[in-house]
């Protein structure tokens, strides 16, 4: 059998990702992290005198606290493989890929281990993150450096 | 190319050890061991992944009543980098050995090389196998453990299992190996590492072509022809590479994969097993005991492995494979 | 009040799906798609429309991915507009340290007391 008529045969056998439910489960658990992650800012908000503004941050660090625990109990996979990128997406899931990360390599210390592979997964959202506000901050202080724009 | 062993190396006897979620398969009934720690009580993953290896090869051993000092050589692998696991099993052993990878395939090449050893007159016994312990091969090809990302429907569940078998010289009494195929390395353009099915049917294909050919044989001169991992779609892309090929319906039925078979219809692992210790295990219990019992007459057994790492993924390589197959026979 | 939480779950939702079509359409790894959505998050900031977003969603804009490149181009273009040129790159983690001193504290923490575990269910 040639190639181009075994990926054609391939093609025919292999079942396409149910796009729907996907979608709808990504939706349903995405939709349902950051209703929690509202319940946790308006915590923050009511009982810490943080403002709308200012619970972010607080917010964010509780997310990533959840996501420790459901990680390390073996529970965080499970609702990724339910829910893709519906908890892939929350910063639930920026914190599991470092502390998954974390976890597995603790057999290889705490240094060369923990420390060396981190952001082994999560280490390329950070990279795009800088370099793309770098480049953002950048490109807005030329245009207001020439008047096109204000900040 | 076709092997004919005029001697018929026989093989005496399996050991397989499992992990805790092998119990679910349906061949854990033939298993020796079904361990409820998936690390053998030891600190890492791959130190229990060498503790399987061992307790594999001592149970093959104890079925013969042979020890250590009696085996003249080991032939094994697995799917860690360098394969560390098998070469510190070797070396508590303390048997001569050859580390053998061939990725799941690594099953079939190293009972290939033992029997070219016991046809060669060098050994009298040999041991010969192949494992995979699930952790410590997920985080060698793909994420952490409890990393979520969503896995398709095309992917597979790592074993965690050890299969060995003691080869020696014929004997009448046990299944014998009458001739092997040692596979290509073949490349069928496919690149996904969640797919693996896929990329190994075309090897498989090409395997049980040629050995047919060279043996001059049909398909149903076969009880079974088991592949080792090909999983529930690389199963059925095999079986329509076949009927391409002109192999009747019902001569379909005569070919089987441990990999789709392994754990049920349950969905939670997708298309079925894959792993070096996944062919190793179902080749070494199920279908030895059954050849012994008299079930099986003549198996073509053919291990598929997927010759990627991690690195040929990340650099955008496809994924070459190969299968080695043994006929066996039993009076 | 109750409208807040329906909007941070219609927002954070829809970036989820996003997120989701880039991966089933796209084939991307998880990797990418997080790298890409990081990317679009610091791009709607430069463009004004990830605070605006904020207001209305609330945390359907803080909790998914995309909130950390709006708030890497938030820090770095308030103290570009504070300091001139070298702001862009000083004040980048002015408003983000959370999420990653927390990630990096919750991981060390989390090394010292679980195992991982290859269960199923």
């Amino acid at each position: 059998m040639e190639k181009e008529q075994y990926q054609q045969l391939e093609q025919n056998v292999t079942p396409k990702p149910p796009y729907l439910k996907n979608v709808a489960k990504a939706f349903l658990v995405g939709g349902l992290i950051c209703a929690i992650g509202q319940a946790v800012s308006l915590f923050y908000i009511i009982f810490f005198n943080f403002t709308e503004a200012t619970a972010g941050n607080p917010t964010v660090a509780t997310m990533v606290f959840f996501a420790m625990i459901l990680t390390g109990l073996g529970l965080y996979k499970k609702i990724g493989q339910f829910a893709g990128a519906g908890s892939a997406v929350p910063v639930t899931g920026f914190g599991n890929a470092v502390i998954s990360a974390a976890i597995e390599h603790r057999s290889e210390g705490l240094v060369l281990g923990v420390g060396g592979n981190l952001f082994k997964l999560a280490g390329s959202v950070v990279l795009f993150g800088v370099v793309s506000a770098f480049f953002v901050a950048l490109f807005k202080y030329i245009l207001v450096t020439i008047g096109v724009v204000s900040w | 190319m076709v092997i004919i062993f005029q001697s018929k190396p026989s093989l005496l006897a399996g050991g397989v050890v499992a992990g805790p979620l092998e119990n679910r398969s349906i061949f854990s009934q033939y298993f020796d061991s079904v361990y409820d720690d998936e690390r053998w009580q030891m600190k890492t993953n791959e130190q229990g992944h060498r503790k399987m290896i061992e307790e594999a090869c001592e149970f093959a051993m104890k079925k013969i009543g042979v020890q250590n000092g009696d085996i003249d050589f080991m032939m094994g692998g697995d799917l860690v980098n360098q394969m560390t696991p098998t070469n510190f099993a070797a070396r508590d052993l303390e048997i001569p050995f050859i580390g053998l990878f061939s990725a799941c395939a690594t099953s079939m090449s190293s009972v290939i090389v033992a029997c070219l050893l016991t046809e060669l007159g060098a050994a009298n016994f040999s041991l010969a196998g192949a494992s995979s312990q699930h952790n410590a091969i997920e985080r060698q090809f793909r994420y952490p453990i409890n990393y979520g990302a969503q896995k398709p429907q095309t992917a597979q569940w790592t074993v965690t299992a050890a299969g060995y078998a003691l080869i020696g010289k014929h004997r009448e009494e046990f299944p014998s190996i009458e001739a092997a195929t040692i596979g290509k390395s073949v490349d069928y353009g496919m690149d996904d590492p969640f797919h693996m099915g896929a990329a190994m049917a075309p090897a498989a294909f090409q395997t049980i072509q040629s050995h047919l050919q060279q043996r001059n044989q049909k398909i149903y001169h076969y009880d079974l022809i088991l592949t080792g991992d090909l999983g529930q779609l690389g199963l059925k892309l095999l079986k329509g590479m076949l009927v391409e090929n002109g192999v009747k319906n019902e001569e379909l039925t005569l070919i089987r994969d441990a990999g789709a078979e392994f754990y049920g219809q349950d969905e939670a692992f997708q298309s079925g097993a894959s792993g070096a210790g996944c062919s190793a295990a179902v080749f070494f219990s199920y279908v030895l005991q059954q050849m012994r019992a008299g079930s099986y007459k003549r198996v073509l057994l053919v291990a598929t492995g997927a010759l990627l790492s991690p690195l040929s993924y990340q650099q955008g390589e496809t994924i070459p494979c190969t299968a080695h197959a043994i006929e066996i026979t039993m009076k | 009040m109750v409208m807040t939480f329906v909007f941070a779950f219609i927002v954070g939702g829809i970036i989820c799906v996003i997120g989701q079509l880039l991966m089933d359409i796209g084939n991307l790894t998880p990797g990418h798609t997080l790298s890409t959505l990081v990317v679009l998050g610091a791009i709607l900031d430069g463009m004004g429309l990830y605070e605006p977003l904020i207001n209305f969603a609330g945390a359907g804009a803080t909790v998914p991915i995309t909130s950390f490149g709006n708030s890497l181009t938030h820090g770095a273009m308030a103290e570009a507009e504070k300091h001139g040129l070298v702001g862009v790159l000083t004040g980048m983690f002015e408003v983000t340290s959370s999420g990653i001193s927390a990630a990096i504290i919750f991981g060390f923490i989390g090394a010292l007391i679980f195992k991982p575990k290859g269960n199923i269910d």
